[in-house]
């Protein structure tokens, strides 16, 4: 709007230039000359608020044609002095100057006003472009990534997350599990012994002992958490997590097991087509047992060892095998973010480089 | 268990490639971890014989050979080996042929002279060979034969990742029997006779411990060559099977020990006084085994002792002073069965393993003995020539393996799966178990090869291994359906991890055990709970706060030229309690270096003080209100370190790092951390909402003119103490010294608010309140209105 009305002024200024010689408007206001006609009076304002740059030349121009003695001021004065008859039409023609005035005044008004304004906006701009200020953000390790990412998984499918201690007793860690001292198995995981004859648990199986001793079935458990065995190198870690499994009712069966699993790794890895195969294997606790195997671009991976859970755990536990079955599954979940994130070095994960840890964020 | 695929393939012949073999076995249980070739891929080697020799006229150290590659015409080859020699056999590269490392061999001139070919040494084949210079073929070597096909070189190394429960399979035998029953290819075992029996020596044989060992079969052989060697077949079987060939005797106790999975140990007969007597170890007893360790042995060691003193760790590891050397021409040859409870753990609770200790403590076939003596002893006479004795028996307590129940419905409800009594039937057939049938099912008795088929379960997983795991479907589960709970009361860890994370903290992961100077700086834990085996010295104590893995990652960062470290985790910590009890709750901790903000253009760079932190760890716990305490702290700064109170219970702590330790650690500035109880952390109570007062709540400020030494938080407990039912809420938002305010005193200002739900407050309850609010901070902290 402000700058149409910047346009038309233009026009008339135009018109104006063509209809009075120059000097004519200076001339006219220093000297008071004898009456000008009415016509002439609006050309000549035309032409002042034209060439008015600022607000206070604004005014100076209204003063001038309506102030107390402006020109038109004037006019209506002397309308008085005329006979009746003509002061109704000249009173007309000077009204209707008038408001022909004003309306020029108010265009030019609002025409300052929005040039005012423009500059006023350019003056503010911003770069956009230049940071943003404030704090960052930081955000979670990229294992309990995925370690949130399977257990909604999990959950979603009704089971519940189980906890337990990282100190574990020879109990809970083995006997219970069906692997009695001396177990040739026992060399399959190499414990970490602890002061008093204690073991940092070499598996997150500790925790379905403990579940299944205080919980009659159904049982539908998963039990992550941090692990331990004596082996250090680029694929294994000291410490490291794994998740563990557990479904006892009264008719769970392998065939349950190969579903269930099968079904996570495909949602985990997003990939319907992905193929899944179970592999005979050996843990004392599960019978049959199963490694779990995913097809990846160089071949088979192993994911995992699953099995159904043997009847002397069970046992052990004050549930009842004839009735019961179920099956157990383990997971590495350091494996999982590194096959999900494409991290070929296990240990990045406990080397806490933030260089590392903030690409998850 | 690696073994060559050729020797299996002499036992059992199925139709299969090397590929299909090794994925056969894989998913039968027994997983081949890796396969390698026996060499190098080459070509164009043949056997050669060297006809002639001369010297080079223009190279000292090279020789010209004419030898024989079977084609009528002699070929000259030029010869830098000091071992030629005239009549040799040795590999030799004709003109065309390509060496590992694609060297192609064509005819040349060295120095002037034209050679057409080149004589091999076992390393420019890439086979293993002790010996510097040519590789030296057998006299009998045929010439012209392809040097592959000579030495078997397209055979593949298997390696086995055999299970503990497969014991079976940790013998040629085993495995082939393994792979005739999955596909149905006839076992071809090389054929056994009874060796020759020409002399009368004997040494008798008592087992005092007879419940440890079952069957223990003893042989004189005498008149053996000491220098015999062994045969380059039997070598090359060992050495593909990882086993160094060592000398005859011996090599034919490992070559049957990996033929038959039959551990055998011969004695130097010349060095046993008298007769063997199996029993266990006398206390104090010790015995200096073959690998030359002097072990105190155990009264749970089961040993062979001769009429003196004890000669081997049976089962696991002959005795030194037992030992078959180099001149040794008689020996005893020892073939026995072991209960595998009175081996197993030994050999780890001693630190080391053995080829017999693991077969022994997994299950060695108790009616293998017979079979292994006499293979042991035919090859022996054979390599070594000698006579045999007769073999003495004794005979203690075998394995009872009683008939196993496999119910067919049992089957069905593991598997899932809805086989008939004549699949199962069909499996157990070829899996070569004998049973009869019952009402339920069957009864079946588990072979002698076979510890691990004891129980139901063990036969059912032998079911679904024959029909395949592949083969059982995967059909979606049917169950009972119940919702999980989700306490409202509780903030789940996902949140709280969030909380810091929206704070700028990065989730860390250290580890649980840690250096011990961690334990006496940051928590003045002296008695920390020590692992007995630890990996490495910095890693030998549990942990009893969070705190050192958290400083540990700071200085990393700072090596990786970070300036602003800001990060936390989340995990157990240990804590001694009664006894042997350990508390292992669950800490949250974090610490916070460096610049408040990021470093930007439009902020002032401040460093983060113990109030932005404190700013952070009650955003953690809002909308609960956490109070602080000073306190003393081993981590902290005495004077910048606080209790973290909630309810009025102390839960952790928060405060700047101790100058000692941020020297020690040679960390810039202290950073300010915090370690709190995540049990704390997570409770949160249930919003009981109220509703908003329509009206205006009054704001007074009062400045309150205090000591020095007086705490905010006292001031403002005793503003929070005005019993008055108006009192909506006090805070501090000014703390002022100087100008006005005399040394030794500072004036803190509180926004009062004060609110009626019912009416709007007149000035005089307000002034009221505000009295009383001036007479409690006067009463408990000395504070005098600011004027």
């Amino acid at each position: 709007m402000p700058l149409h009305g910047a346009g038309c002024l233009t026009i008339a200024r135009d018109q104006t230039a063509r209809l009075l010689p120059s000097g004519f408007l200076q001339t006219t206001f220093l000297q008071h000359p004898p009456m000008t006609p009415l016509d002439t009076i609006l050309d000549s304002a035309r032409v002042a608020l034209d060439a008015v740059t600022d607000t206070t030349g604004l005014e100076q121009v209204k003063a001038r044609y309506l102030g107390k003695s402006g020109e038109l001021t004037e006019r209506l004065k002397q309308l008085g002095g005329l006979p009746a008859e003509e002061r109704k039409t000249a009173g007309a023609a000077i009204n209707a100057v008038k408001q022909a005035f004003e309306a020029l005044h108010n265009a030019k008004r609002d025409a300052l006003a929005a040039a005012a304004l423009s500059r006023q906006l350019a003056a503010e701009a911003l770069d956009v472009t230049l940071p943003s200020r404030g704090t960052a953000s930081g955000g979670l390790h990229p294992v309990t990534l995925t370690l949130e990412r399977v257990t909604s998984l999990f959950q979603s499918l009704g089971f519940e997350v189980a906890d337990g201690p990282e100190i574990e007793t020879d109990f809970h860690n083995f006997q219970a599990l069906n692997i009695p001292e001396n177990h040739p198995a026992r060399a399959m995981q190499d414990t970490f012994y602890v002061e008093g004859g204690d073991v940092l648990r070499t598996h997150t199986s500790p925790i379905q002992v403990r579940y299944m001793l205080g919980n009659p079935p159904p049982i539908k458990i998963i039990a992550p958490g941090r692990v331990y065995r004596v082996d250090s190198d680029a694929t294994h870690s000291p410490m490291f997590h794994q998740m563990e499994g557990l479904w006892v009712d009264e008719n769970v069966s392998f065939a349950d097991l190969k579903a269930t699993l099968t079904d996570f790794l495909r949602r985990f890895f997003e990939r319907d087509d992905l193929q899944v195969r179970f592999r005979p294997s050996f843990f004392p606790f599960t019978e049959p047992s199963a490694e779990i195997d995913v097809l990846g671009e160089r071949g088979w991976l192993e994911v995992g060892g699953c099995g159904m859970v043997h009847p002397n755990v069970l046992r052990n536990v004050n549930i009842d095998p004839e009735t019961y079955t179920g099956f157990a599954f383990g997971i590495g979940l350091d494996r999982f973010a590194m096959l999900r994130y494409g991290v070929n070095d296990l240990r990045l994960f406990f080397e806490n480089d933030l260089n590392f840890l903030k690409q998850f964020n | 268990m690696k073994f060559s695929e050729s020797w299996l393939k002499s036992w059992v012949n199925p139709a299969l490639s090397t590929e299909q073999l090794t994925y056969l076995l894989t998913m039968a249980g027994l997983e081949v971890e890796g396969t390698t070739p026996a060499a190098p891929a080459f070509s164009g080697v043949v056997v050669a014989e060297v006809k002639t020799l001369r010297p080079h006229e223009n190279a000292d150290r090279l020789r010209v050979t004419e030898v024989d590659v079977g084609t009528g015409t002699l070929v000259q080859i030029v010869c830098g080996a000091p071992n030629v020699a005239v009549g040799a056999k040795v590999p030799c590269a004709l003109p065309g042929a390509i060496l590992p490392g694609d060297f192609k061999i064509k005819p040349t001139k060295m120095r002037g002279v034209e050679s057409g070919g080149m004589l091999c040494s076992g390393k420019e084949l890439g086979i293993p060979h002790d010996e510097d210079g040519l590789l030296l073929l057998p006299a009998d070597a045929p010439v012209g034969q392809s040097i592959r096909d000579y030495l078997d070189l397209d055979d593949t190394v298997i390696e086995l990742k055999v299970t503990p429960n497969r014991a079976d399979c940790l013998g040629i035998k085993g495995i082939a029997r393994e792979v005739a029953a999955l596909t149905r290819a006839p076992l071809t075992p090389p054929v056994l006779t009874a060796a020759p029996v020409t002399l009368t020596d004997t040494r008798p044989v008592t087992l005092t411990a007879d419940a440890a060992c079952g069957r223990y079969l003893g042989r004189v052989i005498q008149g053996l060559n000491p220098a015999a060697p062994t045969p380059d077949w039997m070598k090359t079987r060992l050495e593909r099977a990882g086993l160094r060939s060592l000398s005859a005797i011996v090599d034919v106790t490992n070559y049957v020990l990996l033929e038959l999975g039959q551990p055998l140990h011969a004695f130097d007969l010349n060095k046993l006084e008298g007769g063997i007597d199996v029993r266990l170890a006398h206390a104090g007893e010790t015995l200096t085994l073959l690998n030359g360790k002097t072990l105190a042995l155990d009264p749970d060691m089961l040993v062979i002792a001769d009429h003196t003193q004890a000669v081997a760790l049976a089962g696991i590891m002959g005795g030194g002073n037992s030992e078959v050397d180099d001149q040794t021409q008689a020996v005893f040859l020892e073939s026995a069965f072991f209960a595998p409870e009175a081996i197993a753990g030994r050999a780890r609770r001693l630190g080391f393993s053995s080829d017999a200790s693991f077969r022994y403590e997994r299950g060695v076939d108790f009616t293998l003995q017979h079979e292994a003596m006499e293979r042991a002893t035919t090859l022996l006479l054979s390599v070594c020539g000698g006579q045999a004795g007769p073999i003495t028996e004794a005979i203690g307590q075998l394995p009872a393996r009683p008939d196993v129940a496999l119910r067919v419905a049992r089957v069905n409800k593991v598997l899932g799966l809805s086989l008939s009594a004549a699949d199962i039937a069909a499996m157990l057939t070829g899996l070569g178990l004998s049973y009869t049938t019952t009402d339920s099912g069957f009864s079946v008795t588990p072979p002698s090869f076979r510890f691990d088929l004891a129980i139901e379960e063990d036969l059912i997983e032998e079911v679904a291994r024959l029909f395949g795991y592949d083969n059982i479907p995967a059909n979606a589960p049917l169950a009972r359906v119940a919702m999980l709970s989700q306490p409202e009361t509780q903030t789940p860890r996902g949140e709280l991890r969030r909380r810091l994370a929206g704070r700028d903290y990065q989730e860390i992961v250290s580890y649980a055990f840690v250096d011990t100077a961690w334990e006496a700086d940051f928590a003045a834990n002296t008695t920390p709970i020590r692992l007995i085996n630890p990996i490495a010295s910095q890693m030998s104590v549990m942990r009893s706060t969070l705190l050192g893995g958290l400083v540990d990652t700071l200085v990393g960062n700072l090596n990786r030229k970070h300036s602003r470290v800001r990060v936390f985790e989340l995990a157990r910590v240990f804590l001694r309690g009664e006894g042997k009890d350990v508390a292992q709750p669950e800490h949250l901790a974090g610490l916070a270096y460096g610049a408040r903000l990021p470093e930007q253009w439009g902020s002032k760079a401040e460093r983060v003080d113990f109030y932005d932190v404190k700013a952070d760890l009650e955003a953690l716990f809002a909308p609960r209100l956490l109070t602080f305490r000073a306190a003393a702290h081993p981590a902290l700064h005495p004077g910048r370190a606080a209790e973290v109170l909630l309810d009025d219970e102390v839960i952790g702590v928060l405060g700047e790092l101790h100058p000692t330790w941020v020297q020690k650690y040679d960390i810039p500035a202290a950073p300010v951390v915090f370690e709190v109880s995540l049990a704390a952390a997570a409770v949160r109570t249930l919003v009981k909402a109220t509703p908003p007062s329509r009206f205006q709540a009054v704001r007074r400020d009062l400045a309150l003119l205090v000591d020095e030494s007086t705490e905010a938080g006292a001031v403002l407990a005793a503003l929070q103490a005005v019993p008055s039912p108006l009192l909506h809420s006090v805070s501090v938002f000014d703390v002022y010294r100087g100008k006005g305010v005399e040394e030794g005193k500072k004036s803190i200002a509180f926004k009062v608010l004060l609110q009626d739900t019912a009416k709007t407050l007149t000035d005089e309850e307000v002034e009221q309140v505000v009295v009383a609010l001036l007479d409690s901070a006067a009463q408990r902290t000395g504070a005098t209105l600011r004027l």
